[in-house]
């Protein structure tokens, strides 16, 4: 399994950390109600086929990462830099 | 305050030679970590500029004379080779690296066939050419790789990984050499 980083280029899947769910990325506001908070930290999908997880590359750039795959062919279909997100910080 | 010996990591290390190869400690003095603050690129450029410089893209290094700028990173790169020029802590943190990592070189003709077994990238010069820089792992360390020339390559690691990178570096070698006297 390989991650195209978007700065290094491709990569053994080793050199990345796997961190969780891309719902990570979507804090709720911290007035938001229990149920939002709920999904947020514990509610998960656990999909047989395309899921998007956060990856970081610690051995290579630091970039955090939005990895697309898909969890029965383990085929990556795509991976975006979390800073280049629209919004994203720099 | 008492005044301390400075002592590189590799202090007292021979450099080591097999197949006109010679793998060698190599002395930064000065080594300053660059992190732009967000939406600063350009004001970090024009400071850098006055030093032949500017802030360099991913994967590459800049070089003005002695002075050079290296990717290390997603939004960093380390000045070596001189203080951080006047007005750049305005626009960029800068951190002092130099006691904090150890840098090898390598030189010889089998420079890229020993550096290609410990580091799982393509190091032959089409897909790294010379002034490309990586983040990759040397084995299991974190590392920075750079080409300085056809046959010359650069390698920093965490201070405390010195011994076991030179290790992994001189063990690839003696393999090549056991290799070519066998054939
Ligand atoms: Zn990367």
């Amino acid at each position: 399994m390989r991650i195209n980083c978007p700065l290094c280029g491709t990569r053994d899947r080793r050199e990345f950390y796997y961190y969780g769910a891309e719902d990570y990325l979507d804090r709720p506001a911290p007035e938001a109600p229990a149920q939002a908070w709920d999904d947020y930290l514990h509610n998960r999908d656990n999909p047989a086929g395309v899921t998007r997880d956060l990856w970081y590359h610690d051995l290579g750039c630091s970039s955090w990462l939005v990895v697309t795959r898909n969890t029965v062919t383990h085929e990556i279909l795509a991976v975006e830099a979390v800073a280049d997100r629209k919004g994203g910080a720099a | 305050m008492p005044e301390l010996i400075a002592k590189s990591a590799l202090h007292g290390q021979a450099p080591k030679v097999a197949l006109g190869t010679t793998l060698s400690e190599g002395v930064v003095e000065k080594m300053v970590s660059v992190a732009p603050y967000p939406g600063r690129g350009a004001a970090v450029d024009a400071v850098l500029g006055a030093l032949g410089l500017r802030f360099p893209a991913a994967g590459e290094a800049v070089a003005a004379g002695d002075v050079r700028l290296i990717w290390v990173g997603r939004g960093m790169a380390f000045l070596l080779g001189a203080d951080a020029p006047a007005g750049l802590a305005e626009h960029a943190a800068l951190t002092d690296q130099a006691d904090g990592w150890a840098v090898l070189r390598i030189a010889g003709p089998v420079a890229v066939d020993a550096l290609m077994r410990p580091f799982p990238v393509d190091l032959r010069a089409a897909a790294f050419p010379v002034g490309k820089v990586a983040r990759v792992p040397l084995n299991h360390m974190q590392a920075v790789l750079c080409r300085t020339g056809e046959d010359a390559f650069e390698i920093m690691v965490f201070r405390s990984m010195a011994r076991t990178a030179w290790h992994e570096i001189a063990e690839a070698m003696d393999v090549l050499e056991a290799r070519a006297r066998a054939s």
